[in-house]
C-alpha cells in the first residue's frame, strides 16, 4: 500500500509559564534548575491533530499512514519523541549537533526543512503555532517557504482530510475561517485546539525501549553556511532581566509626583 | 532604495489598521533620523483614497496592489508581491504588525529573502553604526532583548499592537502614489488555498493570557468607576480583572474574576484597585511577578505580598496613571 506520511514539528522548551518568582536569579540568570523541560504545548496539539488526521485517513483504506515526529535539540529532546510514541505516533527522529548552536528562527527553519526532505515523502506537516520559550511563531510559516508548500496558519479543527487535500478551521482576529489546500501543505496549530489524547498503557509498554534514531547535520545534506549562529542573521545584542525579585514592598505616595514617578519608573524598565 | 517599508493590513471595513498607522508614524520618526523616506504596501481589493488616511501619518509612497480576489487575507498572493517589492525597490527595513496577519505573513517573507526577522518588538530605535535596535521580551516575558540583524537586509520586524504611538504629521513635500501591476506580482498558483467561509464572532473574554491585569474590588464603588479600569488597561495593552465581590456586585462580567473561583493570572504586573486580598482572590494572582496594591486601608491583606503599594482612594489614583500613562506614551 502507499504510505501516507504526517510530520509534526515539536520542540522541548523550558517551561516558562508555570514558575513563580524563584526563575530568576539573584544575578539576573535564568535559573534552569527552576524550569523543567516539556513538550511544548502547542506542538503537543500539532501531535494531536496529526493523529486525528491519520484516524480520518485511515478510514478511507487506500494508504498506510504514519505519524513522524521530528525535533531538533539537545539528545534529551528524544524524551518529547517517545512521549509522541506513547501518545500514537509511529516513530521520530531526533536532529542534534553542536553546529545547529545558535541558531535564529531562519536556521532552525532550514535544518527542519532539510530533515523533512531527508524524509523522501510527506504530504502533511504540523507544528504548534509557536514554541512558549521564543513566541515568535516564525518556525512554521519560515519552514512552509522553504518545502515551497502553502501554510494554513492558527487551524484549531479539521474540518476534513483525504489522500489530496484538507479542510481546517482556523483562528482570525476577530472571528474563524475555514480554509481548504491541495496537499503537501504545512499547518500551524493554534493553543484553542483539542488536547492530545492521553498515553496508551500497551505503548508505552511496547515502545519504552524503542530505540530513537538521532541525526546530526551531516545527515541531512545542508549547506553548512546556513546552520547554526553563521545561518542566524538576528544577532541579539543585549539581555536584561524585568523581573523584580520579591521584597520589601515600596511605598509610594498617592499624590501627582508619586504615581508620576511610578507610572515614570515602570515605564523605563519595559515594564509598562 | 534604503527607505522603510511598513506592511498595511486592512481591517474588514477596508480601512487601514490602527497598528499600521502606528507602524507609519514610528517610521516616520526613523526615517527621519537616517533621512529616508517611508513607503507603505497595501494589497486588497478596493483601495481607492487609501493613501490619503497613510499621508497624514509620516507616508511619502504609497505602493498599491488592487485585484478582486484579494478580498480577504491570505498568505500566497501577498507573500509575492512583498517579495517582489522587497528584491525590486531593496528597502532599509520591512515593518509588518505582530496580528494574525502579520505574524503569518513576515516569516515567510523573511525566510525567502533569508533576511533576519524579529518577532513581537516593543520599541525600535536606531544604533550610532545604523542598524535597526528591535526590543522585544522573550522568555515568557521575563526578559527583555534587544536584537540587532547587522549584515543582512532588509531588517524586518513586527510590532505589537497598540505600543506605537499613532500621530499625525504634516503631508511631507513629495508624496506619491505607485500602483503595482496584478500581472506582475500574482501567479495563478498564488490562489492554491481556497477560503471556504469567513465567520466574524465578537471578541470573547480570555484574561489568562493578558500580560497586565488591573483588578478591581469592591472598593471601586461603581461599574461606572470599572471603566477607569479598562481604560487603564487598554492604555498598557491589558484587561481588567475583578474579585468576587465585584463580580456580584454587577460592576464588570463574570468572566474577569480572577481567583479560587474564578480564573488563575500570572501576568507581568497585577495592578489591584480596592481589593482588600482575601486569600481566595490571593490565590489566583499571587503568583504575579510584579504586583502593585492600591488601597485607602495602609493594612490590607494583599499589601503584604504586594511589591509597591499605593495608600490612596483607587479611583483618584488610577485617575492619575491614567494621566501620566497618556503623557509618557507621547514622548
Amino acid at each position: 500500500m502507499k504510505e501516507f506520511q504526517i510530520v509534526v514539528l515539536a520542540k522541548q522548551v523550558p517551561d516558562t509559564k508555570n514558575v513563580g518568582k524563584d526563575a530568576m536569579n539573584a544575578d539576573g540568570t535564568i535559573n534552569r534548575a527552576a524550569l523543567p523541560a516539556i513538550f511544548n504545548p502547542d506542538d503537543m496539539k500539532a501531535l494531536e491533530m496529526a493523529l486525528e488526521c491519520r484516524d480520518i485517513i485511515k478510514k478511507e483504506n487506500k494508504v498506510d499512514v504514519k505519524v513522524t515526529v521530528i525535533t531538533m535539540g539537545p539528545p534529551r529532546a528524544s524524551e518529547i519523541i517517545r512521549e509522541s510514541m506513547f501518545r500514537g505516533a509511529d516513530g521520530g527522529i531526533v536532529i542534534s549537533d553542536k553546529r545547529f548552536a545558535g541558531s535564529d528562527t531562519l536556521a532552525t527553519s532550514y535544518a527542519l526543512a532539510m530533515a523533512i526532505k531527508k524524509l523522501g515523502h510527506y504530504d502533511l506537516v504540523f507544528t504548534g503555532r509557536q514554541a512558549i520559550d521564543g513566541d515568535t511563531a516564525q518556525v512554521g510559516p519560515q519552514t512552509a517557504e522553504k518545502l515551497e508548500v502553502p501554510q494554513i496558519t492558527y487551524a484549531d479543527e479539521i474540518i476534513a482530510a483525504t489522500t489530496d487535500s484538507i479542510r481546517l478551521k482556523r483562528v482570525l482576529q476577530n472571528g474563524v475561517e475555514i480554509v481548504e489546500s491541495k496537499l503537501p501543505v504545512l499547518v500551524t496549530v493554534h493553543g484553542n485546539a483539542q488536547n492530545c489524547r492521553s498515553r496508551h498503557a500497551h505503548l508505552v509498554i511496547s515502545r519504552k525501549n524503542d530505540e530513537i534514531p538521532m541525526w546530526t547535520a551531516d545527515d541531512i545534506n545542508p549547506d553548512f553556511e546556513r546552520l547554526g549562529m553563521k545561518g542566524s542573521p538576528t544577532k541579539v545584542k543585549n539581555i536584561e532581566n524585568v523581573v523584580l525579585a520579591k521584597k520589601e514592598s515600596i511605598s509610594i505616595k498617592s499624590d501627582d509626583e508619586g504615581i508620576r514617578g511610578l507610572v515614570e519608573d515602570l515605564t523605563a524598565a519595559h515594564i509598562f | 532604495m534604503n527607505n522603510i517599508f511598513v506592511y498595511c493590513e486592512l481591517k474588514d471595513d477596508g480601512k487601514v489598521a490602527d497598528v499600521s498607522l502606528e507602524l507609519c508614524s514610528k517610521a516616520r520618526h526613523l526615517a527621519d533620523r537616517i533621512n529616508v523616506e517611508v513607503e507603505a504596501v497595501v494589497i486588497g481589493n478596493k483601495l481607492k483614497g487609501v493613501e490619503l488616511e497613510l499621508f497624514k501619518h509620516g507616508v511619502n509612497n504609497v505602493f498599491c496592489l488592487e485585484d478582486q480576489r484579494l478580498a480577504f487575507y491570505q498568505t500566497l498572493p501577498h507573500f509575492s508581491v512583498m517579495t517582489k517589492l522587497i528584491e525590486r525597490e531593496k528597502p532599509y527595513s520591512v515593518l509588518f504588525g505582530a496580528t494574525p496577519v502579520g505574524r503569518d505573513l513576515a516569516p515567510r517573507v523573511a525566510s525567502y529573502l533569508r533576511c533576519g526577522l524579529t518577532a513581537d518588538c516593543t520599541a525600535l530605535d536606531i544604533d550610532e553604526n545604523g542598524n535597526l535596535m528591535q526590543i522585544r521580551p522573550a522568555f515568557g516575558g521575563n526578559i527583555i532583548a534587544t536584537i540587532l540583524c547587522p549584515d543582512v537586509r532588509p531588517q524586518m520586524a513586527t510590532v505589537r499592537e497598540g505600543v506605537m504611538k499613532q500621530e499625525i504629521f504634516e503631508r511631507q513635500a513629495h508624496t506619491t502614489v505607485t500602483n503595482l501591476s496584478a500581472a506582475e506580482f500574482l501567479e495563478p498558483a498564488d490562489f492554491v488555498v481556497n477560503i471556504i467561509e469567513r465567520k466574524l464572532e465578537e471578541k470573547r473574554i480570555d484574561i489568562k493570557g493578558a500580560p497586565i491585569i488591573v483588578s478591581g474590588g469592591y472598593g471601586m464603588g461603581s461599574k461606572e468607576n470599572f471603566k477607569l479600569l479598562h481604560e487603564l488597561a487598554g492604555l498598557l495593552g491589558g484587561e481588567v480583572g475583578a474579585t468576587r465581590a465585584a463580580v456580584d456586585a454587577g460592576f464588570c462580567e463574570p468572566e474577569r474574576q480572577v481567583g479560587q473561583t474564578g480564573v488563575t493570572v500570572r501576568p507581568k504586573v497585577y495592578i489591584a484597585c480596592g481589593i482588600s486580598g482575601a486569600v481566595q482572590h490571593r490565590s489566583g494572582m499571587e503568583q504575579s511577578a510584579l504586583i502593585i496594591s492600591i488601597n485607602t486601608d495602609p493594612h490590607a491583606p494583599l499589601n503584604s505580598i504586594a511589591d509597591y503599594v499605593i495608600t490612596g482612594d483607587a479611583v483618584d489614583v488610577v485617575t492619575k496613571m491614567i494621566k501620566y500613562c497618556k503623557s509618557n506614551n507621547k514622548k
